[in-house]
């Protein structure tokens, strides 16, 4: 077919091609893309080295010797800024994943609240949104900072709310577990009883479709998942133990601490981030057609069946795409952090270490390049999903 | 996204504006200032007797001193400055990437500074030393019995690495909560986030002021580290280097030799030969430096010798009321000494 057409084309010098014309431009155009990236590089390059600025990576090895407040893993002064780096990562994807869910949440029930019929109910929720999202996220941070946790009073007068729960303004303080062996029985009790619950949840769905029965799903579910782990706890001898905070000196000693500045980056975050998920899911509850609500109530399903089996699962196409800008939003405001106090990858290593360093180019674009990942990561899995939620077509 | 941005900007600029300052390492910073009209500098975000704006919006300060030395040496005008106030950690990017001319802004001379960030100290204009500002109810007398306590510290300056080094030789445990901006860092101190914030000890004096109840707060007598604070300029440019370093020394030797902003005019006449050497009434002292010959008698005259702008600032014409010290001249016992000119 195309030896065809090109036989039958008037027989013409191939630079008045527009295949070949416009497959030459655009290499035109890369090249000088190509060429304007390298200078920048090699000019800065020569220019750092001219002044005596590190170019390489070779900082990366070195001990960092500063403390970092919040460490999920191994870390003292005496490490490498490189266990910096990834101390401060982990504490960026802690806050991003903890927002994530909180403003999915608080997002879902806010965005339903608006369009609920109760007067009082709908014009709260719209006053939160309205509130929420047309005044800076910054100042929300600084205000559930300075205003909401640091009034708080100090350890010798904590908030004991018992059982080794202590609220202060160092933050919340609570008994640490410690897991004995035998603790892995528990773990495998637990999913085992997760695995039980989906199973059932099936057989539900297939006795239902068949006989028409509804089976007590909620309720069989959460016994077969709290249950088995419990006896496993009393089974396996009681191998996790908890080890209880104490007052000595300034602070409290031993137990886990959940810092106020993270306290107040999730709570910032999420309420935040909140705002804007509840106006898509609103307006992705908005598009499903009225009718597809009036033919499930003449189905005799109830007004929360409804929700749930009809109105949210088409909603859901709508709601997903924009969603997913949202968690990028939120993890990149994870950011903000510096201003709180608040060890996240770019208060530890785009802050102390980029300092200490000097490696400003190398720090930023290292930076840069895993707030990167990070987002095409989340884009990737979102993308999956709304795979799987579109409307297939047939 | 703020902060990042701003890094950013910082970095690009570094990497863009590097080009433009290579090219001027022949010229000179200098042609550059004068063809501008004003000297740019990097100060303090907010620290009294350093760095600071006072009510009508003019900034005061040791450091803001020099800069207004080095503007009445260029161009007999203490006011041809543009201050650009920096925090702890974007401070040498900004004298790197060529955004300030020079970074007035109590910061410490290390030798990786020098070495690895491509920067030059040109001298100390107060020497220092890091401390801890504690409350007084919590009945402590020395920074060793610290063990356990949460230190609010300002991030990406030598304190926040002296004070690791401190606890760890002292086998104490602590908490580092760290902040991009002193003014946070000291808020969240004030609040009762932190038992102690630590930083110089002339710093320490004047963040105690800027507390609700400064009288409530002591200051512990240890000093964990030498802290050398002083201006500093990029490497390549040696008459810029000599420029800012003699503007510093042009004012210590006028304390030694009795010159001040009073009686600097009377002292053109004096038959002294160092003060005529000083003041340009004999020989030409400017010209190498690419001044006119008159540069210290215009730095004295605008702003004063070293002693009268420490006084004003953060001595006992001052709230701060730091005794001279280490800080006075060698020759009333502290280590301050320039050599002569001549």
């Amino acid at each position: 077919m195309s030896l065809d057409a090109a036989r039958e084309r008037p027989s013409s010098s191939f630079l008045y091609n527009p295949q070949i014309r416009g497959l030459f431009w655009q290499a035109v155009l890369i090249i000088i893309v190509g060429f304007l990236g390298y200078e920048a590089v090699i000019n800065a390059a020569t220019n750092m080295r001219a002044r005596g600025i590190p170019t390489d990576f070779s900082f990366w090895d070195r001990v960092a010797s500063f403390d970092i407040n919040l460490t999920l893993i191994s870390y003292s002064a005496t490490s490498t800024y490189g266990r910096a780096f990834l101390v401060g990562l982990l504490n960026t994807l802690l806050v991003a994943v903890i927002g994530v869910v909180f403003a999915t949440v608080l997002g879902f029930f806010i965005g339903i609240a608006r369009l609920s019929k109760n007067f009082v109910v709908a014009k709260l929720a719209s006053f939160y949104v309205e509130i929420m999202r047309n005044t800076p996220l910054l100042l929300q941070l600084l205000f559930i900072y300075n205003a909401v946790l640091k009034p708080l009073p100090n350890p010798r007068d904590s908030i004991s709310f018992g059982a080794g729960f202590y609220l202060n303004n160092r933050g919340l303080v609570m008994p640490d577990p410690q897991f004995a062996p035998g603790a892995g029985f528990i773990l495998a009790a637990g999913l085992a009883g997760i695995v039980g619950s989906i199973l059932y949840k099936i057989y539900a769905k297939r006795r239902q479709a068949q006989t028409g029965e509804i089976l007590p799903v909620a309720r069989v579910s959460a016994a077969l998942i709290l249950l088995p782990p419990l006896m496993a706890y009393f089974l396996a001898g009681q191998p996790v133990s908890f080890e209880m905070p104490f007052l000595r000196g300034f602070n409290f000693v031993g137990g886990v601490r959940v810092l106020p500045e993270f306290v107040a980056l999730v709570l910032g975050l999420s309420i935040y981030t909140a705002a804007f998920i509840a106006e898509i899911v609103r307006a992705g509850i908005l598009a499903v057609s009225h009718g597809q609500t009036e033919a499930a109530q003449s189905l005799g399903l109830s007004r929360s069946q409804t929700l749930k089996l009809v109105i949210i699962p088409q909603a859901q196409r709508v709601i997903v795409p924009p969603l997913t800008n949202q968690f990028l939003a939120l993890t990149k405001n994870s950011s903000l952090a510096v201003f709180i106090g608040y060890p996240d990858l770019v208060q530890v290593f785009a802050g102390t270490v980029l300092n200490q360093t000097g490696a400003a180019v190398q720090v930023i674009a290292i930076t840069m390049a895993v707030y990167l990942v990070i987002s095409l990561i989340t884009a990737f899995i979102m993308n999956l999903y709304n795979r799987r939620m579109a409307l297939v077509e047939r | 996204m703020k902060a990042i941005a701003a890094t950013f900007l910082a970095a690009t600029s570094l990497a863009l504006m590097t080009q433009g300052a290579s090219a001027q390492a022949g010229s000179k910073t200098l042609d550059l200032i004068k063809q501008k009209g004003s000297l740019t500098c990097g100060t303090n975000t907010g620290l009294a007797g350093f760095g600071l704006p006072d009510d009508k919006g003019n900034w005061t300060g040791l450091d803001v001193d020099l800069c207004r030395g080095i503007a009445s040496a260029i161009f007999n005008d203490p006011t041809k400055v543009k201050y650009i106030p920096l925090s702890a950690k974007d401070r040498f990017t900004a004298l790197q990437s060529g955004e300030i001319d020079v970074l007035a802004r109590n910061g410490t001379w290390t030798q990786s500074r020098e070495a690895e960030l491509g920067l030059l100290w040109v001298g100390v204009n107060y020497y220092d030393g890091q401390g801890f500002l504690v409350r007084k109810k919590l009945n402590i007398a020395s920074a060793l019995e610290l063990n356990g306590a949460s230190v609010c510290v300002q991030q990406g300056t030598t304190t926040e690495l002296n004070m690791s080094d401190f606890f760890r030789t002292k086998g104490m445990k602590y908490e580092a909560v760290a902040f991009a901006d002193i003014n946070e860092a000291v808020k969240a101190y004030d609040s009762g986030r932190c038992d102690a914030y630590t930083t110089d000890a002339s710093g320490l004096y004047g963040s105690r002021l800027k507390l609700v109840n400064p009288d409530e707060h002591i200051v512990l007598p240890e000093i964990i580290s030498k802290e050398p604070l002083g201006p500093a300029v990029r490497q390549g440019d040696d008459q810029w280097f000599n420029l800012v370093k003699w503007t510093h020394y042009a004012m210590i030797n006028a304390e030694e030799l009795g010159v001040t902003k009073a009686n600097v005019d009377d002292m053109l006449k004096s038959p002294n030969p160092e003060i005529k050497r000083l003041l340009g009434v004999e020989g030409d002292f400017g010209k190498g430096l690419g001044l006119s010959k008159d540069w210290a008698y215009r730095i004295i005259k605008h702003v004063g010798n070293y002693g009268e702008a420490f006084n004003r600032n953060v001595g006992e014409g001052s709230p701060l009321k730091i005794k001279r010290g280490l800080n006075a001249l060698w020759s009333a016992g502290g280590i301050q000494y320039a050599p002569p000119v001549r």
